[in-house]
């Protein structure tokens, strides 16, 4: 065999261990939810979800955390969304190169690197001490609204940055202002793209367990959360304290409860993907 | 096992023919009848062509005429590009390139290719002039060494070079980047070059060494040049091909394209009617 | 009035902006300030050079190389799964797989990184745990071995992704050029396209090992919680992660030395992502500017 034909064997090779690698990261998923689902699936009845939690497995359900979630979810966008498409437009259209802007960017570049349950720490000091919120709901939400800014202000940038020049410089032309043309040109001709964004990073948050459980949310929550102020268990939450349990019939509620988890952040994901797509054919 | 470029009887089918001088007068590449699709799209529609050896051709003709693609079939470059489709023959050395045991990267060797924009790899000046024969797995340093220095001789930027070998390729000029893509093509000493509008991004000097180069190497090398540029053409070339739409309108030595075309569209191309 | 008007708002669009550098500066005081008063009771010495971190038990030890040891261990065996493989599926898809297979495939990769951590630790407790025991029996029912190696799977996007878009980046001309000479798609990727791209590719190899680093339901759920100074993948291991979770789910009172524990703890942490974060985002600068 000369050089080439060894070469091109080479070649061949690779080409199989890269499709190998593709595919094997594929068949982990499947493999991996299917195991899930065959745990889990049989779990699931309506009682499950408007169960309370139990000591018992075969009476637990999600009620309680299934609620916390959607109450984290709620606060969380209401706190986040606003702060971080604010501080996005300001990057994008006020800040730009000025040493403000410089380390706002790098700042912001760091936090989104900060492990998770250091936001935990921050919101256990800063929010359940300091401003004395307890390990309420309104703690948690303010702990992952921080957790999950960088994420809004990154992808409002991005959105901002693809509209186009022309439709700046036309709304400019007319007469108008810096924030009318903002508010009635950039803001809807980027909707799409941040809430692209937003949805992505809300369903990160929502499956966020472990600053959730440094600022003191409970595995155990008899109640559902009834004011911002009240505790709070979210799903993740109670997966990992179903998964810490001995007993097999804690293991089948953990899958089932990973089953509608799984089914939240994919069904979050889709739109997010879906906003994308019709978005970015708007300017193609 | 090593290759030694010394001797290219060990070299693959293509290269054997070459070494034949009776085989001169025979053309250096041949095509029947050739069509080319990008999915529906028919880029080439049936041309039939050949080159005589040790000359320089230039193709001429419109932007989106299919100059560009039916150069890159020589060295079988549109083979990466999504939905190609090919039909007819092409021979070089008397060949078929695109029969299915074909070794790409033989021809390659063979067929040596400078293209638009000078892209020297982001490697030294003597990486990128010796990059063609590492991969050969060629491990002689002697021999990559005076090869490197011969091709750089050979585009002369020997001289301009020799103390900075170790630079980056792209600390060069354009015109400078440009010759070493065309010594990094003659170190691996191919039989023939394509040159896909080599001058089009350079200055007028750096475009006139490249076109006294092209002179130069024609007498060891058969050279296919596209060009937008129809002085160029009148200047360097041997044979001149118009293309129109995909269609070969005519091809003929240059100095009868240029002085005499037969066809109504070459004369309105070459007098600037249209294009 | 107008003019007003827009001060206002850009001011409010400012204090927005603002608000980043005040959760960054409230992560450095908080963990700062508990740690120095961690500190004033534990020297930094036995800190740094201890065996044994033993903060909840009679006989109290507080040295975090058992916890950092836990870290690394998982984190290296993380990399060394995601590495491999993420980078062959950058290569992969950016110099061979059909655009179609590219377009398809890389989503749904990108799947694999959105999947809630609580939900990878199961499946490294419930199947790849007792699965790995079926080869190495004596493998402990925690352990740093399938916490490694559903974390590799776990980050393995955060590689093959940032790579990809690197190596996509590279211009198609340099790719030309080499196949022109002769070379094959493997070569061309080996020596001409990866050495390009390299920067790009380094950037999501420290970005994969801060996020290994940070990970933390992982590793509680599937790692165990006993500190120790070893390099067994076999064996229970404890992270930092996953210790300030163990403590966070205790009964430990506010101002305690014990509480006190897991600032410390962090601010370890943050050490070391954020120096990997600054060298990621520094390097990310240099490339960026190497393209415009």
């Amino acid at each position: 065999m000369n050089n080439i034909q060894k070469n091109r064997w080479k070649d061949q090779v690779f080409k199989f261990w890269g499709i190998f690698c593709t595919v094997i990261g594929l068949v982990l998923l499947t493999i991996f939810i299917g195991d899930i689902l065959i745990d889990g699936i049989r779990r699931i009845d309506w009682d499950f979800i408007t169960d309370l939690p139990s000591r018992k497995a075969e009476n637990s359900g999600i009620y309680t955390a299934l609620m916390g979630s959607i109450w984290i979810l709620a606060l969380t966008t209401i706190i986040a969304f606003p702060v971080g498409v604010a501080a996005g437009i300001y990057l994008e259209e006020y800040a730009k190169n000025n040493k403000l802007a410089g380390l706002l960017e790098i700042n912001i570049s760091n936090l989104a690197g900060v492990p998770s349950i250091i936001y935990g720490l921050l919101g256990l000091e800063v929010f359940v001490r300091i401003m004395n919120l307890g390990a309420s709901v309104l703690a948690g939400s303010l702990t992952l609204s921080l957790l999950i800014l960088p994420i809004v202000i990154v992808s409002t940038r991005e959105a901002i940055k693809a509209v186009p020049q022309s439709i700046k410089d036309a709304s400019f032309a007319l007469g108008a202002s810096k924030w009318q043309t903002i508010w009635h040109q950039i803001l809807p001709a980027s909707g799409g793209g941040i809430l692209t964004g937003v949805i992505l990073a809300l369903s990160r948050a929502v499956g966020e367990t472990a600053p959730l459980i440094v600022v003191g949310a409970l595995a155990y929550v008899p109640f559902v959360p009834q004011s911002p102020m009240d505790e709070f268990s979210v799903m993740p939450i109670q997966i990992f304290n179903w998964i810490s349990r001995p007993q097999a019939g804690f293991i089948e509620n953990a899958a089932a409860a990973i089953i509608i988890l799984l089914g939240i952040t994919f069904i979050m994901n889709g739109i997010a993907v879906y906003f994308r797509n019709k978005w970015q054919k708007k300017w193609k | 096992m090593e290759i030694t470029m010394e001797n290219p009887k060990k070299k693959g089918v293509v290269l054997d023919s070459i070494v034949d001088t009776s085989l001169k007068k025979t053309p250096k590449i041949e095509t029947k009848n050739i069509k080319v699709w990008y999915e529906e799209f028919n880029a080439i529609k049936g041309i039939s062509m050949s080159i005589k050896p040790n000359t320089v051709t230039a193709f001429i003709g419109p932007s989106g005429c299919g100059k560009s693609t039916f150069l890159r079939l020589f060295n079988r470059m549109n083979d990466y590009v999504d939905g190609f489709s090919l039909e007819g023959k092409i021979k070089i050395n008397g060949q078929n390139i695109y029969k299915k045991n074909v070794n790409v990267e033989e021809l390659r060797k063979e067929v040596g290719m400078v293209f638009q924009k000078p892209n020297p790899f982001p490697k030294s000046i003597f990486d990128n002039v010796a990059y063609g024969l590492k991969i050969q797995g060629i491990k002689d340093k002697q021999l990559i060494n005076d090869r490197v220095i011969s091709s750089l001789k050979q585009v002369g930027l020997w001289e301009e070079v020799k103390d900075d070998l170790k630079k980056s390729g792209l600390a060069l000029s354009g015109g400078q980047q440009q010759r070493l893509c065309i010594a990094r093509t003659l170190a691996v000493e191919p039989s023939i070059i394509l040159m896909d509008e080599p001058t089009s991004a350079l200055d007028p000097i750096s475009t006139a060494k490249i076109e006294e180069l092209i002179f130069q190497l024609k007498q060891k090398y058969t050279i296919v040049i596209v060009t937008h540029n129809m002085q160029q053409a009148s200047r360097i070339s041997d044979y001149t091909a118009f293309f129109y739409l995909g269609e070969l309108i005519e091809f003929n030595k240059t100095k009868n394209i240029f002085t005499n075309p037969e066809k109504k569209q070459t004369e309105n191309y070459i007098t600037g009617r249209f294009g | 009035m107008r003019k007003i008007k827009e001060l206002i708002i850009e001011k409010t669009l400012m204090t927005s902006a603002l608000i980043t550098i005040a959760v960054t500066l409230g992560i450095i005081l908080v963990l700062s300030i508990e740690a120095i008063q961690f500190f004033s009771e534990v020297s930094i010495f036995d800190f740094l050079t201890d065996t044994q971190w033993t903060p909840l038990f009679t006989e109290k030890h507080f040295g975090i190389l058992p916890l950092l040891s836990g870290t690394l261990l998982t984190s290296f065996i993380a990399i060394s799964v995601a590495l491999p493989i993420g980078l062959t599926i950058s290569i992969y898809l950016s110099e061979y797989a059909p655009k179609a297979f590219r377009k398809a495939v890389k989503p749904l990769l990108e799947l694999l990184a959105s999947i809630p951590t609580v939900v990878y630790g199961f499946f490294a407790l419930v199947v790849v745990t007792p699965f790995l025991q079926g080869f190495f029996p004596d493998l402990a029912g925690f352990n740093s071995l399938s916490a490694g190696i559903v974390m590799g799977i776990m980050i393995i996007p955060y590689i093959s992704s940032i790579s990809e878009d690197a190596l996509h980046a590279v211009p198609a001309s340099l790719r030309e050029a080499s196949y022109g000479m002769g070379a094959t798609k493997l070569q061309t990727a080996f020596k001409v396209i990866v050495p390009a791209a390299s920067s790009g590719i380094i950037v999501s190899i420290i970005l994969a090992i801060s996020r290994a680093i940070g990970e933390t339901m992982i590793v509680a759920i599937a790692a165990g919680q006993q500190p120790r100074l070893t390099l067994d993948p076999t064996v229970p291991v404890e992270t930092i992660t996953a210790y300030i979770v163990q403590v966070s789910l205790g009964d430990v009172q506010h101002g305690s030395l014990e509480y006190r524990t897991i600032f410390a703890a962090g601010i370890t942490l943050f050490t070391f992502t954020f120096l990997l974060n600054t060298l990621s985002y520094r390097i990310r600068k240099k490339y960026q500017e190497k393209y415009e």
